[in-house]
C-alpha cells in the first residue's frame, strides 16, 4: 500500500502542477473581472458566463461543432478507403504507414499555409485550372469554410487512419473468407462484417479528429479569412485584441466540457476505450 | 452421374516452393472424403482452392461439371467449415446461422437458421455470441451455418483439431451421421490418421504436395503403396522391403512354426487394452507387437516371432 502511495506521488504531483493549477487558475479568471488593459481583478462575478448564452456566441459554438462534425465525417470518408487498403497490401504495409505520417514531418503552420498557396486565387488549383481552359476567372477557394474544412481534414487523417488501421491489422482474416463462402459480394462483405468490426477503430478515429477540430484556431484563422469564427478564434480574441481575459476563461471553460462531454459519448463504447 | 468434384492436374506455386505438385482427384456425390497428410503436404492449399479462396497457377478445379477456376468463392456452391470456426463476432448464433440465407434473399430465412440449430441441438443457444459458446458449440454453429444452405460440397478444415480429445472422438460419430443425414458430399482435412481411417469413405494421403495414394482405409491400412502411407497409417515393422503391422505378429515362447524369428523382448509397455511388445530379433532388427493384455511375458525373455504371409505389405 505504501509503496502505491510514493511510486503514483511523481505522476500525481506532474498532474496536479501541470494540469490541476492550471485549470484552477482558468476557473478563477473566469470568474473575475477585466482590467483595463488586460489581466484581471476583483469583484468576483459570473456576468462571464452569463455572456456565454448570447446568441452570437451560441452560433460560434454551433458552427464550430458542425465544422468539426463534417470534418470527422470527411476524415471517416476518406480514412477507411486509406486503411483497408494499407492493411490489405502485404509486404507494403509499412512503406503506406510511413507515407501517410510524412506530412507530421512538417510544421503544422507550414503545412496549413501550403492550403493557402493551393487554393488562392492566383494559386495551384486556379492557375492550373486556367491554363487548362476549364475557367477564365479563379474560383474563390479560399478564406471560406470550404477552405477550412480542406486544411482540418489534411492535418487530421491520419489520426483517423492510424487507429482505424489498428483495429483492421487485428481482424481475423478467416471472417471475410467466410462471408465470402456464404455468399457475400465483396461490397455485402464490407457492409456486413468489415465495418461493423472496425466500430472501435472507427469510434476511436472519430475521438482523435473532432475534439482536436472542436478547438481548432489555426486553420480557421488562416483559412477561413477571418469569416470562419470559430470557438478557438474566439478564445484567440478574449485574450489578444479584446483583452477580455475573464472571458475568454469562461469560453476555454466552455469548450472543455464540451470536449469532455464528446470524449464521454463517444467512449461509451468499451472497446474504443481499449483502443485509445 | 457427374462428379460432385474433379480436380485436374492442380498446380499452385508461392513464391518459392511448390505447394500443389500435380494433385488430380475426383469426389462422388455423397460421400465422406479426407485429405491425409502432413503440414505442410499441400491439403489446406488443396482445400483453399476448392472454395476458391485461390487461384490454382495450373490445372483446372470443376465443380458439378462446370469448369469454376475463375468463379469467386462467393458463387461457389461450395461451403467452408474454418479450422477455427470464423464465426461472426458481433452475431448471435442464430445470425450467424442466417447470414448466407439473407444473402440469398430466402424469405424465411429465421425460421430455416433456428431449424438448422435445432438439428445440431442448440436451439437453446440462438441468442448467444460466439464469445459465450464453447469450442464445440461453435463448432456445430459453424456446421449449421454452412449446411442449411445446402451446398453441393462441404469443405471441413481440419474440424476435429481445436476440441479436447474426449470432444474429439464424440464428434467424429456425429460428424458421420451428419453427412449420412443430409447427403451432403463432405471433404475434410487433417493430419490426424485415426480421424481420417474412423470417418472416411475414402482417404486421400498426401504428402509434399502429391498424393500418394487414394483409396478405402481399408485398403489404405492394409495394402498401403508406399513406404510413406504405410507408415503414416499406423506403425510398421520393416523387415527389408516387407512390412508387418505390430497387432499381425505374434510373439511366443515356443517357436510356433519353422518360419518363426527368435529373439529377445527389450522391454513391455503396458497400454490399459493391449500389451505393446518391444523385442530384437537374432540379426538385430528391432519388432513392435501389439497382443492382448493379458499375455504373460517378462523382459529379456527369449521368444519366438511370426506372422502371416497375408498380413504383409510390400511397397514401392
Amino acid at each position: 500500500m505504501k509503496l502505491r502511495f510514493w511510486s503514483l506521488l511523481p505522476a500525481r504531483l506532474t498532474g496536479a502542477l501541470l494540469l490541476g493549477i492550471p485549470l484552477a487558475v482558468i476557473i478563477a479568471y473566469s470568474l473575475l473581472t477585466r482590467g483595463d488593459y488586460g489581466g484581471v481583478e476583483q469583484p468576483w462575478t459570473l456576468d462571464n458566463w452569463a455572456r456565454l448564452a448570447d446568441p452570437l456566441y451560441l452560433a460560434i459554438v454551433w458552427r464550430s461543432v458542425w465544422i468539426a462534425g463534417v470534418a470527422t465525417l470527411l476524415c471517416a470518408a476518406a480514412g477507411f478507403p486509406v486503411a483497408l487498403f494499407i492493411v490489405r497490401s502485404g509486404r507494403w504495409r509499412n512503406v503506406w504507414l510511413q507515407l501517410v505520417l510524412l506530412p507530421f514531418w512538417t510544421s503544422f503552420l507550414i503545412r496549413t499555409y501550403a492550403w493557402i498557396f493551393i487554393l488562392r486565387d492566383t494559386g495551384l488549383v486556379n492557375t492550373a485550372l486556367t491554363s487548362l481552359g476549364l475557367i477564365h476567372k479563379p474560383l474563390p477557394l479560399l478564406y471560406n469554410d470550404g477552405a477550412v474544412l480542406a486544411g482540418l481534414v489534411y492535418n487530421y487523417l491520419p489520426f483517423f487512419v492510424l487507429p482505424l488501421y489498428a483495429t483492421l491489422e487485428k481482424l481475423d482474416t478467416a471472417l471475410p473468407e467466410a462471408a465470402a463462402d456464404l455468399g457475400a459480394t465483396p461490397w455485402r462483405t464490407l457492409r456486413r462484417v468489415t465495418i461493423p468490426l472496425s466500430l472501435p477503430g472507427i469510434i476511436a478515429g472519430s475521438v482523435l479528429v473532432f475534439v482536436p477540430c472542436l478547438g481548432a484556431y489555426l486553420t480557421p484563422d488562416l483559412l477561413g479569412g477571418g469569416k470562419t469564427v470559430m470557438i478557438g478564434n474566439l478564445v484567440q480574441n478574449q485574450f489578444t485584441s479584446a483583452r477580455d481575459w475573464p472571458f475568454g476563461s469562461a469560453v476555454s471553460m466552455a469548450v472543455l466540457m464540451l470536449s469532455a462531454l464528446s470524449l464521454a459519448a463517444f467512449l461509451r463504447h468499451r472497446t474504443a476505450r481499449e483502443l485509445l | 452421374m457427374t462428379q460432385v468434384l474433379e480436380l485436374r492436374d492442380i498446380v499452385k506455386d508461392y513464391p518459392g516452393h511448390r505447394a500443389v505438385d500435380g494433385v488430380s482427384l475426383a469426389l462422388e456425390r455423397g460421400k465422406l472424403y479426407s485429405l491425409l497428410g502432413p503440414s505442410g503436404c499441400g491439403k489446406t492449399t488443396t482445400l483453399r482452392l476448392v472454395g476458391g479462396f485461390e487461384l490454382p497457377t495450373s490445372g483446372e478445379v470443376w465443380l458439378n461439371g462446370e469448369l469454376v477456376n475463375s468463379v469467386p468463392p462467393h458463387r461457389r456452391n461450395v461451403s467452408t467449415v474454418f479450422q477455427n470456426y470464423a464465426l461472426f463476432p458481433h452475431l448471435t448464433a442464430l445470425e450467424n446461422v442466417e447470414f448466407g440465407l439473407r444473402e440469398r434473399r430466402q424469405p424465411n430465412a429465421r425460421a430455416q437458421a433456428m431449424e438448422a440449430l435445432d438439428r445440431v441441438q442448440l436451439k437453446a443457444r440462438a441468442g448467444n455470441r460466439p464469445a459465450q459458446l464453447s469450442g464445440g458449440e461453435k463448432q456445430r454453429v459453424a456446421l449449421a451455418r454452412s449446411l442449411v444452405l445446402q451446398p453441393d460440397l462441404l469443405l471441413l478444415d481440419e474440424p476435429l483439431a481445436a476440441l479436447d480429445p474426449n470432444l474429439r472422438r464424440h464428434m467424429r460419430a456425429e460428424l458421420k451421421e451428419l453427412q449420412r443425414a443430409t447427403g451432403i458430399t463432405f471433404l475434410l482435412i487433417t493430419h490426424d490418421r485415426e480421424e481420417a481411417l474412423s470417418m472416411s469413405d475414402q482417404v486421400t494421403v498426401m504428402n509434399r504436395g502429391r498424393i500418394e495414394q487414394s483409396g478405402t482405409p481399408q485398403q489404405l491400412y492394409r495394402s498401403p503403396a508406399t513406404r510413406f502411407v504405410a507408415e503414416f497409417l499406423g506403425s510398421v515393422n520393416w523387415f527389408g522391403a516387407v512390412g508387418v503391422r505390430p497387432e499381425h505378429t505374434s510373439v511366443t515362447r515356443a517357436r510356433s512354426a519353422d518360419s518363426a524369428r527368435a529373439g529377445a523382448v527389450t522391454s513391455l509397455l503396458f497400454l490399459g487394452n493391449s500389451l505393446q511388445v518391444h523385442a530384437r530379433l537374432t540379426d538385430g532388427t528391432a519388432v513392435i507387437s501389439d497382443l492382448p493384455a493379458g499375455t504373460e511375458l517378462a523382459e529379456g525373455e527369449t521368444v519366438w516371432i511370426d506372422w502371416n504371409r497375408t498380413d504383409e505389405m510390400r511397397v514401392r
